[in-house]
């Protein structure tokens, strides 16, 4: 942010000292990802050298044990379940965010925010148990079979929403109290200051959230396979089932052998080259929208 | 309250507080029916026995007494390294590069994309480097160090923007001042960013404490109580996926261990915030 | 530059460095007790494999364990293949895998403990009672796909089936004759109390699982009920005479012949000492 510009050489040995030991840390954090990805493709050579990379889009379907690869259906699945959920989460994250610091009374404000902390740390299992036993059955009323898209993007929205409000309600807390200040001398409704001046002044915090928001969404293994009833195809309506990627690996890895183990940890390869896409692509958006 | 809504009732207004006020109504019941369903199966479980003794016949019966001291251990070496790195990487991105520096670039997207690699994923690679390659074997410091590569992405991104929110005119000040930028981060910035490392903490803990996938292939499965880090230690979140999905009869103990996380999640949350409301905060006074 | 990044971590986590070295030097001491087993039975055993299996392999274990209090049976659950797997490589001394032994899988020796059966299962409430062999194999592969052209009401069927790789689809698929590829599900699922929870919150579904897990929930109450196959009785029992056509053996599994702590731990997984154990976790034990 600001280039270093100490004056007395104790004080920059201290400086350097400190910033040598802080890239040191950085540059761990940095390389996990890299150790995974190598880690992904070193399982996954062995079924890709005799495979190939284009059969996994172009086999006619799933069906390793038969040797055919075919990974697309659920690429759709992991992207329109991800998709709805953040659809779903953002706005109510945001808005949750914002209801504890201008909407809500203090003593209701408090309790709530608890509320979304408990809801971070809630086991996938147990919003999958309680999705496969509550919300699936439901849904099988209005429409069979029940466990489909849209249980899995219902689920998703609450295990993502509390990483969403709270980043956004520590960007919130952040915004200076001026500009709420300003905003409301000049006569703006609250409304409007929120619109006006708060969400810009906290747009770079609200944006993280999103991201991870969706980081988590995209990663979520367990309450999706039990919810989300992991058959194989491109959805057509919200009510069919559909399986993720992560969903594969978690439902197969326990029996698979060989090749068919090699393949899904290709499977792994194509969700990180996906969230991969996905950052760049926030990457571009947020340097001409939000931080330009 | 009243009075201020009666004061903007023009239309947009009145929409505004509506979405506002049924966003949260849908959460909170939502929650509530999801906690309303664990504590209603859950309660008449949850004894002192339960809490304290090993359990027994595949967890059927018996407590989770040996299952609490493993989570504990397991979420202790995982702060303990991730807290750390964390926050260094945090102060690093925020204050020591700018947004448009390779290195500070390729760092935070590399941290983007680590946040969304799945669970099992991490199962795996923790299994294959921390059990196998650095040959710690299924123990509650693999699964420690494995939850640790997990939570880094949301603790260093939300540290991060903690940091970005303290004004610049602080940073000027102490700059006029003649502090050094040790200084400055140490009295100055780390006390202003706290709100956003406590997110992190309770983000980053939340996840941890609710895995399952990552830490059935490195913490492991043994139940008995851990002797030392090196021991395999059963993880509540896995005791509860087990009880739940592989062992017939067990939903009652995997409601009760789920009430158990849960109300232990809140004391953590609440510690948290209490430590950094009296504690650091603090600081900020005493330079 | 580096060498100066490294120092400063070495500092920074000299805890964690420390504990590595113990653990570099912890593994050739649990080595030594490993050989030393053969005379005193002490040691410790690694046992990793099907999910399946575990929790029965870890209540043996504690009974062993009680019998020689030394020792110490540490059991890791993951699934069949990661049983072979971990067994061939040397990374555990048992593997778990919950399913009859593959053509190349010869390599490894493979002691049966217990077997489990395999049967459909149905809503309580669904009027149907029983179903032929020919019109399970028609409901799953999608040429009945309602309940009307099997006698049960007018609704549509909901197929549940289990992910390709689990030994439970195995034995299903090779008793019914069916390729995995045949099969036209509506929801693919993964363990048992998931395939019972499914069919449980949904009227026209039918299912398959473990016969010991449907048998357990169908008596406590879980809205199932359990159908026979070739006119025979879904039940436990059955599965023990021999006489139910759908079952799995559970096996354990060892690189080489065993020795030692590993032999004794097999025969006693074996032994009629934990046949009350198998039956507590709902398995059939092999012979009475």
């Amino acid at each position: 942010m600001i280039s270093l510009g100490s004056n007395t050489s104790s004080r920059w040995q201290t400086d350097q000292l400190l910033l040598w030991l802080l890239r040191g840390v950085a540059v761990i954090a940095g390389t996990i990802v890299l150790l995974i990805v190598t880690f992904l493709a070193m399982e996954a050579f062995p079924v890709l050298r005799h495979v190939g990379i284009t059969r996994f889009f172009t086999d006619p379907s799933w069906h390793p044990a038969e040797g055919l690869y075919n990974l697309t259906p659920m690429l759709w699945g992991t992207l329109f379940a991800t998709v709805g959920s953040v659809l779903i989460a953002t706005p109510l994250g945001i808005l949750s965010a914002v209801f504890c610091h201008y909407y809500a009374p203090p003593a209701i404000a408090r309790p709530y925010r608890r509320l979304i902390e408990l809801l971070a740390g809630i086991p996938s299992v147990v919003y999958g148990f309680w999705g496969l036993v509550v919300l699936v059955p439901l849904i099988g009323a209005i429409r069979p079979p029940g466990p489909s898209l849209l249980a899995g993007i219902v689920i998703l929205t609450i295990m993502i929403l509390p990483t969403i409000a709270l980043m956004a309600n520590a960007s919130l807390t952040n915004v200076p109290q001026q500009y709420v200040r300003g905003a409301a001398a000049l006569g703006l409704s609250r409304w409007a200051t929120i619109r006006g001046v708060v969400f810009p002044a906290a747009k770079s915090g609200l944006f993280t959230g999103v991201i991870l928001g969706t980081g988590r969404a995209i990663g979520e293994t367990m309450a999706i396979l039990m919810v989300c009833g992991n058959v194989v195809q491109t959805p057509d309506s919200l009510f069919s089932p559909i399986r993720t990627l992560t969903a594969n690996i978690a439902l197969e890895m326990a029996y698979a052998l060989g090749d068919h183990r090699a393949a899904l940890f290709v499977s792994g390869l194509v969700l990180m080259a996906m969230i991969a896409a996905l950052v760049a692509a926030a990457d571009w958006i947020s340097h001409g929208r939000v931080h330009g | 309250m009243v009075k201020m809504m009666e004061r903007n009732l023009d239309g947009r207004e009145l929409l505004a507080s509506t979405l506002v006020w049924s966003a949260v109504a849908l959460v909170t019941a939502t929650f509530c029916w999801l906690l309303g369903d664990i504590i209603w199966h859950a309660l008449s479980h949850i004894t002192w026995t339960f809490l304290t003794t090993p359990p027994r016949n595949a967890g059927r019966e018996g407590g989770i007494g040996s299952i609490l001291i493993s989570t504990t251990l397991i979420l202790g070496v995982c702060l303990g390294v991730s807290v750390p790195i964390g926050l260094g990487t945090a102060v690093l991105l925020a204050e020591f590069t700018t947004d448009d520096s390779l290195f500070g670039r390729l760092t935070r997207r590399s941290l983007d994309v680590l946040s969304g690699v799945p669970s099992i994923v991490f199962g795996l690679f923790g299994n294959a480097f921390f059990c196998k390659t650095l040959g710690l074997g299924f123990s509650i410091l693999s699964g420690g160090l494995t939850l640790a590569c997990m939570v880094l992405p949301i603790l260093i991104r939300s540290t991060e923007e903690g940091f970005r929110a303290v004004p610049t005119g602080y940073r000027l000040s102490a700059a006029a001042l003649g502090l050094s930028r040790t200084t400055t981060l140490v009295h100055l910035l780390l006390p202003a960013a706290v709100p956003g490392l406590l997110v992190g903490l309770v983000l980053g803990m939340g996840r941890a404490i609710a895995e399952t996938a990552a830490l059935i292939f490195t913490s492991g499965y043994v139940d008995r109580m851990p002797e030392s880090l090196l021991d395999s230690g059963r993880a509540l979140s896995i005791h509860i996926f087990d009880l739940s999905m592989n062992v017939p009869g067990g939903d009652a103990n995997a409601y009760a261990s789920a009430l158990v996380l849960v109300v232990l999640l809140l004391a953590i949350n609440g510690t948290a915030s209490w430590l950094a409301e009296h504690w650091l905060r603090r600081r900020i006074v005493t330079i | 530059m580096s060498t100066c990044r490294a120092l400063f971590m070495l500092k920074k986590y000299a805890p964690l460095v420390a504990l590595s070295m113990a653990v570099l030097m912890y593994i050739p001491a649990s080595v030594e007790a490993q050989s030393a087993a053969a005379d005193q039975l002490t040691g410790k055993l690694v046992i990793t494999g099907a999910s399946t299996l575990a929790p029965l392999i870890a209540e043996i274990g504690k009974r062993f364990e009680s019998l020689y209090p030394t020792v110490r049976i540490d059991v890791q659950s993951g699934g069949s293949s990661r049983g072979v797997a971990d067994a061939r490589q040397g990374l555990s001394d048992i593997g778990m895998v919950s399913r009859a032994m593959k053509e190349d899988e010869r390599d490894l020796s493979a002691f049966p403990v217990a077997r489990d059966g395999v049967c459909p299962i149905l809503h309580r409430e669904n009027p149907v009672q029983a179903l032929t062999d020919e019109q399970i194999v028609a409901i799953y592969t999608g040429k009945i796909t309602n309940w009307k052209a099997v006698g049960g009401v007018d609704a549509p069927i909901t197929v549940v089936n289990k992910a390709d790789g689990r030994s439970t689809l195995e034995v299903f698929l090779q008793h019914f004759k069916l390729k995995s590829s045949d099969i036209k599900a509506q929801v693919v699922i993964g363990d048992n109390e998931q395939g019972v929870k499914t069919v449980a919150g949904n009227r026209n579904a039918i299912g398959y699982v473990s016969i010991g897990t449907a048998e357990y929930d169908a008596v406590r109450g879980v809205p199932i009920k359990l159908l026979p196959v070739g006119g025979v009785a879904a039940s436990t029992e059955n599965v023990q005479k021999g006489v139910f056509p759908l079952s799995r053996p559970l096996h354990i599994v060892t690189r080489t012949s065993p020795a030692g702590l590993a032999k004794a731990f097999i025969e006693f997984a074996q032994s009629k000492a934990v046949y009350d154990l198998i039956r507590q976790q709902y398995f059939v034990p092999l012979a009475d």
